[in-house]
């Protein structure tokens, strides 16, 4: 084996690596640069990834649900089309264990576009914003739901 | 509603694809890093080359199978790059095993490959026996105590065996285990379970004091309780590493849980404390940090035992291998003793210079993500403190031996996660990961439908 020849595999071989680390950023690129660059464009690229994934949502439409209050805060849920129920039962989409949550406790659902956040019959209530929920209601962009300590709001 | 019921649900992507293509990336790179120790060393493309990147590459494939089958939608990420590190790890213990040089006995890159065989099954294992990860919350206690009995079945006459001046393995006959890496993970998972159930009161208790929350004194219990076993561990066992190990982890996870900045300041000055402590009583710990501070003195190096000699030659290793390192099969990391098992890091960093470690250290980086990253968007409690406490287990592992490599922080006798060559380690990092993948299954499957579809029963006015 030649000098050379052993240089360019060493240079080959730190390349393959940093390659590697490269393609791993790409394939959690929507994680870190937030789910916008994926659903940008429509193109087909070599890798397997899927821009399609989301639907072709309405300009204003909600696209996550956001813990930023109480002890799960940072959370986030991606919305689809599915009802999220929050509460302390165990099949809770969002399951928070405080002593001031009903084991069901409130529950989103869309509808025509729209989220509608709806008590579930709840002990100590759930506000949207400052006004107590007591039947469905449509939330906001950003507007602050309150169940328990835990407080969220929908967000793009 | 009819449109509603009309389109399909639309599902996060799985990425199935992006896993396995990832996988046979870092299997293929593991084959690129054999022939190139062949080329370099002896002129030639290595026999074991499709035996031992076959043979990973089989494994990974079962994983990868089994992942599929019972967690479809786990992180795609944290499985190709955990094959890369074991791949490299394999690679740089056959390179010091073929240098047949003196010291160099216990390298076997086989055995390796076997021990990474079994951790794949275990792995699969915990994950085909796991399937719901709430299921260890029950086991809060059982956990505790069969990880606090782990921790100290090494001092069990009879049982425990003395090697290298620690006593820190248990031996059956030939074989010799190292209790203290399933431990770890057992401890992880009680002090997840505990600290949900204790956090309210950990949290909101206590009075401020200038600009900190100080907590009440009797809620300094199990931090008082976890720093006395983790200096048992230091002073019994003469294992300095497992217990940072243990003790930062619990300190880490206390800070998740209840989001207070004195916990961490606490626990910093109890084992600081603890350690200055420890250091002024015991010969071994003093040791250590004498050689922190100034391992190129002449008598320290000549040291016979706990001296500074290994330490400077891992040092002058990576120092030789600079920015772009010698090439895989052209150094001399044979050199420092263990740099098969402790010092792997630093035979890394001769043969692939900076340019590799850098490369290593943000695969690393990019798992603890994943983990962290399961942790914020799990949805109860428990899953997100286990997930937590994992990848900060795995990131404090990493950083505690290669500051030590690197001369940062005193050196203490941990393995480099997937790379050093011991079983019990990998085995019990392995289990690690099942853990990670199952949480991150449970993390990012769609939240589950509704029974009845309420939609078309429910009617409001607005």
């Amino acid at each position: 084996m030649s000098e050379l020849t052993l240089l360019l595999i060493r240079l080959a071989f730190l390349a393959v690596l940093w390659f590697f680390v490269i393609a791993a950023v790409g394939v959690i690129r929507t994680d870190l640069f937030g789910s916008r660059t994926a659903a940008a464009g429509p193109r087909k690229s070599a890798k397997p990834t899927k821009p399609a994934a989301k639907p072709k949502s309405k300009k204003g439409e909600p696209r996550q649900l956001v813990v930023t209050g109480g002890p799960l805060q940072g959370t986030t849920i991606n919305l689809t089309e599915t009802p999220i129920t929050i509460g302390r039962a165990n099949d809770a989409t969002l399951v928070v264990s405080d002593d001031y949550a009903s084991s069901r406790h409130a529950r989103l659902f869309p509808q025509d576009g729209q989220w509608i956040v709806e008590d579930l019959g709840s002990t100590n209530g759930t506000y949207l914003d400052r006004s107590k929920v007591t039947r469905p209601t449509p939330v906001p962009l950003g507007v602050p739901i309150r169940v328990g300590k835990t407080v969220i709001e929908l967000r793009k | 509603m009819s449109e509603m019921a009309a389109t399909p649900v639309p599902l996060p992507a799985k990425r199935r694809g992006a896993q396995l293509l990832m996988l046979a990336l870092a299997v293929g790179i593991t084959m690129f890093a054999y022939a190139n120790v062949g080329l370099a060393m002896n002129g030639k493309v290595p026999a074991g080359m499709l035996t031992y990147g076959l043979g990973l590459g089989g494994f990974m494939l079962a994983a990868y199978l089994v992942l599929a089958k019972f967690a479809p939608w786990a992180d795609p990420l944290i499985l190709p790059l955990v094959t890369l590190v074991n791949g490299i790890g394999l690679v740089i213990i056959y390179r010091i095993e073929e240098s047949h040089a003196r010291g160099t006995a216990g390298a076997s890159a086989t055995n390796q490959l076997i021990m990474t065989g079994v951790g794949v099954v275990l792995f699969a294992v915990t994950l085909i026996v796991l399937r719901d990860q709430r299921a260890l919350q029950r086991l809060t206690y059982t956990a505790g105590f069969v990880g606090l009995f782990l921790l100290i079945s090494p001092l069990i006459p009879g049982l425990g065996k003395t090697v290298n001046g620690s006593r820190i393995w248990i031996g059956f006959g030939p074989a010799t285990i190292q209790p203290a890496e399933l431990a770890k993970i057992a401890l992880v998972v009680f002090f997840a379970g505990y600290l949900v159930a204790k956090r309210d009161v950990l949290a909101l208790a206590g009075r401020r004091l200038l600009f900190i929350d100080l907590p009440r004194a009797r809620d300094l219990g199990p931090v008082l309780i976890t720093w006395a076993v983790s200096l048992g561990v230091l002073v019994l066992q003469k294992d300095l590493g497992s217990s940072l190990l243990l003790f930062g982890t619990f300190i880490a996870m206390l800070y998740i849980a209840t989001q207070r900045t004195s916990w961490v300041l606490i626990g910093i000055l109890l084992f600081v404390g603890g350690a200055f402590l420890a250091g002024q009583i015991f010969d071994h710990v003093q040791a250590r940090f004498e050689v922190w501070l100034d391992p190129g003195r002449q008598e320290f190096f000549d040291r016979e035992l706990g001296g500074s000699a290994q330490l400077m030659q891992g040092l002058f290793a990576m120092g030789a291998g600079g920015i772009l390192g010698t090439g895989l099969g052209q150094g001399h990391p044979y050199l420092v003793p263990l740099s098969f098992s402790d010092f792997i890091f630093s035979a890394t960093g001769e043969e692939l210079g900076l340019t590799g470690l850098m490369a290593l250290l943000m695969v690393y980086a990019l798992i603890v993500e994943r983990g962290l990253r399961t942790s914020l968007a799990a949805r109860d409690p428990f899953t997100k403190l286990l997930a937590g406490g994992l990848s900060f287990l795995l990131a404090w592992q990493v950083f505690i031996i290669v500051g030590g490599v690197t001369n940062l922080i005193p050196l203490t006798g941990l393995v480099t996660p997937f790379m050093s060559q011991g079983g019990s380690a990998l085995l019990a990092n392995w289990i690690l990961v099942a853990l990670l993948v199952r949480t991150s299954d449970a993390a990012r499957q769609p939240p589950p439908q509704a029974i009845q579809n309420e939609g078309l029963t429910q009617v409001f006015q607005r």
